[in-house]
């Protein structure tokens, strides 16, 4: 008889430990994540597609459908990957499996990581496990709503402008977006390659940090990886003694950010403060005034470029037609929605000729004046601090109308994804019974600063990461 | 008013290196349909283009023969486009950074040397191959099926703009003729119209003689030869003098050419093992003018395009006469289809040399198989052929006087006979006698 395992308070390093000493085993940990996922996952749709056999003899996780899983249906959320099954690992998926962890299934996302409530998803929207009547952030919204409930240990996402943050901040749970080419991205679905970026999430900074240890590194397949300067440092400390925390004097004007947020980043500054941290002021004015209309050319330019491919000639379904073109156009009206349509349609009007000086020329000038403004405020401190998302979980509906007050979810992610820097995100405290994230951004390649400083902050928090309703 | 053609060429080189320019694949010919694909070339979803090192060291090689500026940093950029020999949507190209650029190439001609400029050279990928079955001939456009094989997509390419500085159908045939001897002695690609491995667009404008002007340009595509071009080219030419003489104005045009007609009809709408060390060798033009004195430009330049002039070089070095051996060389050999790398160059000379010494089926038989491993040139040598009139006297006594019937014709006027009696003559020496002495034997007697 398998040991009772409790899937929505067991952390990824528990769960290792019991594989180890043998108290469970692979098979056992992965029915009990298919109990679970039988038992709640009809309500939040987590997952797209389970896998009912463990492939390995570690722990399970959860992979965000835009990593392709070599003989397991990969759709990026999109009916025009409708029953693409790939032919190979995405190399995130291939070291997840050399760890022997186990694919547990594919998570829901917006459509090809489209959005930041995953009800861009094609295949329909996932849930808030906090309240199934609120979105679970997005577009990483799957994965996250997996690990909240306990339907998963951990899990993959990927992060364009704030994909993985934000949805770790409105499910309760730890997200990293790594250091811009430390993590390969091939195999992983292209949105907008210069942004992209897979990355863990898990209930704790330390299973964030020890997957990341797994996944990272380079990658001869995708040339922008590097090897980690030095190696993932599994954190365990109790003080922030020295630590220079930066926050942004653009933060305390910036009307977008909820009080319940700014009250819960407020006083996990506090603790930071008592904990030894140095506290003090920098200035991103360019990053809140110009980084939102910045990538939203950035991003849908080249997502105009990365979605040409799909054309109905060599994968996903076809629409028939008497000539090429005409079956290319079907295809595609067809199979994207119309969130991927409207960026298709944005990106390539901005690289068209006679526009692109004038749109994705003068962003990509705007993200340099981004990487400097951050370079020189981590200059002076070790983090920057804000809150990860100006809002709590909002519900379903309420902004899927208005495409620009869903794009101003990732008002606070987005800059330090242009700048290419790392960013975690830790549950700070509760909003109106609903999670607030606080982001911690650092310098390139500051990974272990960040595990140290969000290990320490989640222990003084204290945050329950199981929703208030599941308990 | 006499009018100047100027004309610029863009030249494709498909690489031969071993994988494609992106992905691991095999590149080249012959394999089924779809079989040298992966999901790189195939542009699967996720799927990431890694760099050729090989491609780019060849670009570069390439390029420092060109005498172009090989820029710090070169730049791959994408070409947006749907069309379904592209799999990703998009071609990977070097776009505003190439390679190569601001080189040239010398042109030698009888008037003296031309400088040709290279605007640049850079690298992108080749798109797959498509066949489209049924309606418009070769046309997507009505076709009934298009059929796509992406084994050639991925591969290497080069693209070598020039500057607009040719000014003749036959200098731009000149030119390609010496562009596609560097590329091939560079060991770069096999550059071969027919298969494809060189391809080559013209642009195409004229202007009046002795003007500096560049005035309307058309482009030539679909030439696939060296004479095909100078033709499309030449009739071009032809068509835009018409133009701007009937007071008309040469509009912006992609031409096709059709070498079965000769029109043109308007577009609608084995690598080196693991050897990273490279020398620049004596550049085609060079040679042609090193060699030029002993033989003369057009001499030079047949042995030079053809890729001969090495052997010519040894085997003149091994003794031959120069202009002896480029004829036999240039002729014979080529003729023959020898393999010219495998010519040993003395074994040569020597022939050469006994030419005109030895039985001619000899001299024949001797070339083909100047190629074969331990060729030796002794045995043809040695049969050396018989010219001692006193030893042939008997011989061709002997024939004449078994054949009084045809003497008599012979000395009633059928000349033509003479070869009657000469080939009797070689035959009963087993094609040892020299001919040349044979005929002017009979001549003499039958004259008496």
């Amino acid at each position: 008889m398998a040991a009772v395992v409790d899937t929505l308070r067991l952390t990824a390093e528990d769960a290792l430990g019991l594989v180890k000493r043998r108290e469970i085993s692979p098979a056992e940990l992965h029915a009990a994540y298919l109990d679970a996922i039988g038992e709640r996952d009809g309500e939040l749709h987590a997952y797209l597609r389970t896998c009912e056999q463990p492939s390995g003899e570690s722990i399970p996780i959860a992979l965000k459908d835009v990593i392709s899983t070599k003989g397991v249906e990969t759709t990026a959320g999109s009916k025009i990957l409708s029953g693409y099954v790939p032919v190979f690992d995405a190399t995130v998926a291939a070291r997840c499996k050399a760890a022997g962890l186990t694919l547990l299934g594919k998570t829901n996302t917006d459509e090809f990581a489209m959005g930041s409530s995953t009800e861009n998803s094609a295949w329909g929207p996932s849930r808030n496990p906090w309240d199934p009547t609120l979105v679970p952030g997005g577009s990483g919204g799957g994965t996250s709503a997996a690990v909240s409930a306990g339907l998963a240990p951990w899990g993959l996402g990927s992060d364009t402008g704030g994909s993985i943050k934000q949805p770790s901040a409105l499910c309760g749970n730890v997200g990293l977006r790594p250091t811009y080419g430390t993590v390969s991205r091939y195999g992983v679905v292209a949105f907008a390659s210069s942004l992209d970026q897979v990355g863990p999430v898990a209930k704790t900074v330390r299973d964030v940090a020890l997957l990341y240890s797994i996944i990272a590194g380079r990658d001869p397949l995708d040339s922008t990886t590097v090897e980690l300067p030095e190696p993932v440092e599994l954190p365990a400390g109790e003080r922030l003694d020295g630590l220079r925390i930066g926050v942004p004097k653009q933060i305390e004007s910036l009307a977008a950010i909820e009080m319940g947020v700014r009250s819960a980043f407020e006083h996990a500054l506090e603790l930071a403060r008592d904990l030894g941290a140095e506290l003090g002021e920098c200035d991103l004015p360019t990053s809140y005034r110009y980084g939102m209309p910045c990538y939203y050319l950035i991003a849908p330019a080249e997502a105009s470029s990365n979605l040409a491919r799909y054309d109905g000639a060599r994968f996903g379904p076809r629409s028939e037609a008497a000539t090429y073109r005409e079956m290319v156009e079907r295809t595609r009206d067809e199979g994207f929605g119309p969130e991927p349509k409207r960026r298709i349609m944005l990106g390539t009007y901005a690289l068209s000729a006679g526009y692109f000086d004038a749109f994705y020329g003068q962003a990509q000038k705007v993200r340099t004046l981004l990487i400097q403004e951050h370079r020189e405020a981590l200059s002076r401190f070790d983090v920057i601090a804000t809150p990860t998302s100006p809002t709590v979980a909002f519900p379903l509906g309420d902004k899927a109308a208005d495409p620009l007050a869903m794009y101003a979810c990732d008002l606070l992610t987005i800059p330090s994804c242009l700048a290419g820097l790392p960013g975690l995100s830790i549950p700070c405290g509760l909003s109106d019974g609903l999670p607030v994230g606080l982001q911690l951004l650092g310098a390139q390649f500051g990974e272990n600063t960040l595990f140290r400083a969000g290990q320490v902050l989640e222990q003084a928090i204290g945050f329950d990461t199981v929703p208030e309703r599941l308990r | 008013m006499t009018w100047e053609p100027v004309i610029g060429l863009e030249i494709h080189v498909q690489l031969k290196t071993r994988t494609k320019m992106f992905c691991r694949c095999a590149a080249g010919f012959g394999a089924g349909e779809n079989t040298q694909t992966c999901p790189v070339c195939l542009g699967f979803p996720g799927a990431l283009p890694v760099v050729n090192r090989r491609a780019v060291e060849w670009a570069v090689l390439l390029g420092l023969a060109l005498g172009c500026e090989i820029p710090g940093q070169a730049v791959f950029s994408r070409k947006n486009y749907f069309y379904p020999d592209l799999p990703k949507g998009y071609q990977i190209s070097q776009y505003d950074l190439p390679s190569c650029v601001n080189g040239n190439m010398i042109l030698p001609t009888a008037s003296g040397d031309r400088v040709i400029g290279i605007v640049r050279a850079h690298l992108e990928e080749d798109a797959a191959k498509t066949v489209h079955v049924g309606g418009r001939s070769g046309r997507i456009g009505g076709a009934d099926v298009s059929l796509v094989d992406y084994n050639r997509g991925g591969t290497p390419l080069v693209e070598i703009v020039t500057a607009p500085d040719l000014r003749s159908a036959d200098e731009a045939k000149r030119f390609l003729q010496l562009l596609r001897q560097t590329i091939v002695e560079l060991g770069l690609s096999d550059a071969e119209m027919e298969k494809g491995t060189l391809r080559v667009d013209a642009n195409v404008s004229v202007r009046p003689s002795g003007s500096d002007e560049l005035r309307t340009r058309t482009e030539i595509k679909n030439m696939n030869s060296f004479n095909f071009i100078a033709r499309g080219i030449e009739a071009e030419v032809e068509r835009q003098v018409a133009v701007w003489e009937a007071g008309g104005e040469v509009r912006q045009e992609t031409y096709d050419f059709d070498a079965a007609s000769g029109t043109l009809t308007a577009r609608r709408a084995k690598e080196a093992a693991d050897d990273y060390r490279y020398f620049l060798p004596e550049s085609p033009a060079a040679r042609i003018r090193r060699i030029e004195p002993a033989l003369d430009l057009e001499r030079a330049t047949v042995l030079v395009t053809g890729g001969l002039d090495r052997l010519w070089d040894e085997t003149v070095a091994a003794g031959a006469d120069g202009v002896a051996a480029a004829n036999v060389i240039a002729n014979a050999l080529v003729g023959a289809g020898v393999e010219i790398d495998a010519v040993a160059p003395a074994e040569l000379a020597r022939l050469v040399e006994a030419r005109d010494r030895i039985p001619r089926a000899a001299l024949d038989e001797a070339i083909v198989k100047l190629a074969e491993p331990g060729f030796s040139a002794d045995p043809y040598v040695a049969q050396e052929a018989v010219s001692d009139t006193s030893e042939l006297e008997p011989i061709v006594d002997a024939i004449l006087a078994a054949n009084p019937g045809q003497v008599g014709a012979y000395r009633g006027g059928k000349e033509g006979l003479l070869g009657y009696f000469v080939g009797q003559v070689m035959k009963e020496t087993q094609g040892r006698a020299n001919a040349r002495v044979v005929s002017e034997l009979v001549r003499s007697k039958l004259e008496l």
